[in-house]
């Protein structure tokens, strides 16, 4: 019980500061992006209350388009994108592969302090005033209308993105260089490929956003004219840069995500996966026509028709490998042996809710469909349905699962399943009313709304709440479990990955000996019976 | 239908129909399979639920013919969607060549409206119902959107630029004008109506014969005015255009006749006359120069509102050319220098 772990091998808060360990940067990423994640939600509970009346009553209109944005700069640059790789990726890249640590454990650290450094900005520029551009930053208003803290978050955002960089630089060469003997690349497990994919987006895609935030952050500071028409820019070149990036971002969001999917539904279900190529493939596909599809942003903002016809093809396209891995997920439950464990529960609701946001993006690509319902609340549920759907499923699902691996305490499995469920139930009945607001015209970003809104408001409040609470309980059952929870067993779920064959929580260097691979990945069928619990 | 049962806004265009039947073929088509999928997990989560720690399950590691199935079948029915809606968005693209033409300008946080003919309005636009109106858009500030749920129509305003909607209202009534690009503070308060007349009554409206019900804030720039090529020609001849673009004059290109033509630029490129490339020329002459013409000619910009510019671009549209009254042009060329 007592054995030398990653946790219990040093004392002191420098020996966390300044660790090189992998797994310990992980829990250096839980613990931020949790705190983040809760301010964030705080901003969602302001905005829901307002959206309560028709009337801007509770809230400034000012102060309103601060909270929304605010939301979306917190959720999504600092919670969904480091979510699962930074927090999962980081604890559990290097031993999937039976690898000691990352390649650049200190560039691995530098991460986070990166990573940190952009909050403090970002901070600074929500506590000092706040910012009300709109996560999207959009130009002229961001560089010579608004009149709020846009250079600090701005150079927030640009300095948080190096932290993404270098994670993806980090995990491609991990997994290029540092997998165990006999670990082909058609062994890997799928989680392993989905980080390679969204490490790939991490590379190529982060540095455009950078720039272009330092570009807003240097027209806005001296006068540049890049993107503002009065000193001789294009507003719309901001929007093809900021897409270029911020579109597959949403796939370095959900991309993890589907990764943790196909380990739970395999485990769970103790099958093979079906499909294994297609769906590690798909992975790769995504990232890459996930590039090419940014200007269905764009559809009214003036770009040519032929443009938008061929960004809404490609965006069908791209549709297809995300299919191909729903399809694959449910035939991998054809004669499996089902148990619906909380982390199970989660990975059903990530294929409901990823698969209603995934046909409503179908729908988004289709050219005539789009212009109505453009920057409506349909996009909004849209998008939701994919990044809190989706992502947040994912990652709540898989740290349920590796919780044991990670605390070395097993979670109250009665708890979760109760808590997955009001989630999923939660989610739908705050979303599901905004598809019917937005196609009923009610345009996103809107502080005061004409009258006939307001049922479906009341509706999409009322499911905040119950969301809201599907939060909390994870929230207070996990922090209960790391004192009170069951001492976990190495392999409580008799999993078959090599993160399962070390202690848990794991030692230090992970493995005793280096693990020698001779199997594919999830060989369900010939896990010996000695490690049933 | 869908009307009735408070799923969509009133289908008050021609292209409103039109988008409600393609969102009901999206939403019939997804249904189907999101409730094939859905059934299938339960019906396999129910029949293969663990029912012993000792369960064996059987390796099956895929099957190359379902692959290619569920990919090729999804992908067969997204080209039917796209093709369906760029169909409508090519349609929504393309304005009638008899459209009415309106003018309406984006400014935080209001929509300034100039019809053809003079009158000018805030926050409201008035239209005859069965014709097409053709809007041309822009911006004094930042990024606007004009967008009426009614329509199913919505077009950025952008600043720098023009940008076009049309639409043909089918229904007598007002219909809510919304800005659906965010824009500051009041955004949520930059809303307004589209009222559909009668054409007997638009006609009426537009002689100046209805009071426009614009707020007490649009002040003296709601109601009636001079027309827009007057307007322009006004304008013409106040800021000195006229001495170096009147007929016959040799510092600057002929105008007459120029919209909607080919010009040949001084670097051997030609380009179409569009709006917006008359605008440029009116703000930044020395972006393009017509071949055979020094760049003499001093920008405008911050000398004209947009709404000027605009009125300008009608005045410009109106000239004809006029190969057989050259002497009279040319007469009143020399009288004027």
């Amino acid at each position: 019980m007592t054995s030398t772990n990653y946790i219990n091998a040093d004392y002191g808060i420098w020996s966390w500061l300044l660790t090189k360990d992998h797994k310990r940067i992980a829990i250096l990423y839980l613990v931020s992006i949790t705190l983040m994640f809760i301010l964030g939600g705080f901003f969602a509970l302001l905005i829901r209350l307002e959206l309560l009346t028709p009337a801007g009553d509770l809230l400034a209109a000012d102060t309103y388009n601060k909270m929304f944005t605010m939301h979306g700069i917190v959720m999504v640059f600092f919670f969904l994108i480091p979510s699962i790789p930074a927090v999962l990726g980081n604890f559990l890249v290097p031993m999937m592969i039976g690898a000691r640590d990352l390649a650049f454990p200190r560039l691995n650290l530098a991460s986070w302090y990166i990573y940190m450094a952009g909050a403090a900005f970002t901070l600074y520029a929500i506590f000092t005033g706040g910012v009300d551009t709109g996560w999207t930053f959009y130009t002229p208003y961001s560089t010579a209308a608004a009149n709020t803290k846009v250079i600090p978050a701005a150079l927030g955002i640009f300095i948080t993105g190096f932290s993404s960089i270098l994670t993806g630089l980090n995990f491609i060469v991990t997994i290029h260089r540092m997998r165990a003997p006999g670990l082909t690349w058609f062994r890997l497990p799928l989680f392993i490929w989905a980080h390679y994919a969204t490490s790939i987006i991490f590379i190529l895609g982060t540095p455009v956003i950078a720039i272009t935030i330092l570009l807003v952050a240097v027209e806005r500071g001296f006068n540049f004219g890049i993107f503002d028409p009065k000193l001789g820019g294009d507003p719309v070149l901001f929007q093809h840069l900021f897409w270029f990036y911020s579109h597959p971002a949403v796939y370095i969001m959900v991309l993890p995500s589907m990764g943790v999917v196909s380990e739970l539904i395999t485990c769970f279900s103790r099958k093979t996966v079906f499909g294994y190529g297609f769906v590690a493939v798909s992975s790769m596909a995504i990232a890459v026509l996930g590039f090419l599809v940014w200007g269905h942003h764009l559809f009214v903002s003036g770009q040519s028709v032929y443009a938008s016809m061929i960004f809404s093809v490609l965006s069908f396209l791209v549709a297809i490998p995300s299919a191909v891995k729903v399809f694959n997920w449910t035939a991998t439950l054809y004669r499996g042996s089902i148990e619906f464990a909380a982390p199970l529960i989660y990975a059903l609701g990530f294929i409901g809710l990823f698969t209603i946001g995934g046909l409503t993006g179908v729908f988004l690509a289709t050219l005539g469909f789009d212009v109505h319902v453009h920057d409506t609340y349909f996009v909004v549920a849209h998008f939701h349905y994919i990044m809190v759907g989706g992502a947040m499923m994912g990652y709540l699902g898989g740290l349920h699962y590796w919780w044991p691996k990670i605390s070395g305490r097993m979670y109250p499995e009665w708890p979760a399943r109760i808590g997955a469920a009001i989630i999923f139930i939660g989610f739908n009945l705050t979303f599901f009313p905004q598809f019917l607001a937005g196609y009923l015209g009610m345009p996103r970003r809107y502080h005061m709304y004409p009258p006939e809104f307001q049922v479906l408001n009341v509706m999409s409040t009322a499911g905040a709440t119950v969301l809201g609470i599907g939060y909390l309980l994870p929230l207070t059952y996990l922090l209960w479990s790391l004192r009170y929870g069951k001492a976990a067993p190495a392999n409580p779920w008799r999993a078959t990955g090599l993160e399962w064959q070390t202690p848990s929580p794991p030692p230090t260097d992970n493995f005793a000996t280096t693990p020698f691979v001779t199997e594919e990945a999830y060989d369900y069928s010939s896990v010996p019976e000695a490690e049933l619990v | 239908m869908l009307e009735r049962l408070g799923l969509v806004p009133p289908q008050a265009s021609t292209v409103a129909v039109q988008t409600d039947l393609l969102s009901t073929f999206l939403v019939t088509v997804s249904l189907f399979f999101s409730i094939l999928i859905a059934a299938t997990i339960v019906a396999f989560s129910v029949k293969y639920r663990r029912r012993s720690e000792r369960d064996v399950t059987p390796r099956i590691h895929g099957s190359t013919a379902l692959e290619i199935a569920w990919s090729v079948i999804p992908l067969g029915i997204a080209m039917v969607m796209f093709g369906w809606g760029a169909h409508l968005f090519v349609t929504l693209k393309r304005p009638p060549d008899d459209a009415l033409q309106v003018n309406v300008v984006g400014k935080q946080w209001m929509w300034k409206v100039q019809h053809l003919e003079g009158r000018r309005e805030i926050n409201e636009l008035h239209v005859p119902i069965g014709r097409p109106v053709k809007v041309t858009l822009t911006s004094e500030d930042v990024i606007h959107s004009f967008y009426v749920p009614a329509f199913r129509i919505k077009q950025d305003a952008v600043p720098g630029r023009y940008t076009t909607a049309w639409f043909e209202a089918t229904r007598i009534g007002s219909y809510h004008l919304f800005c659906a690009e965010y824009c500051g503070t009041m955004h949520s308060g930059m809303i307004g109506q589209v009222i559909v007349m009668e054409p007997a009554d638009y006609e009426a409206w537009l002689a100046g014969g209805g009071v426009s019900a614009a707020p007490a804030a649009a002040g003296g720039a709601a109601g009636g005015g001079q027309d827009l090529v007057a307007a322009g020609k006004e304008l013409f001849e106040q800021k000195g255009c006229v001495t170096c673009h009147q007929p016959g004059a040799v510092l600057g290109p002929q105008l007459a006749g120029v919209a909607g033509h080919t010009v040949e630029l001084q670097d051997g490129t030609t380009v179409t006359a569009d709006d917006d490339y008359l605008r440029e020329s009116i703000l930044s002459p020395a972006a393009k120069i017509v071949k055979g013409f020094a760049p003499i000619m001093p920008t405008f910009k911050g000398q004209l509102t947009e709404e000027q510019v605009l009125q300008l671009i009608a005045y410009i549209k109106s000239l004809k050319p006029s190969t057989g009254d050259a002497s009279a042009d040319a007469g009143t060329g020399k009288t004027g220098s």
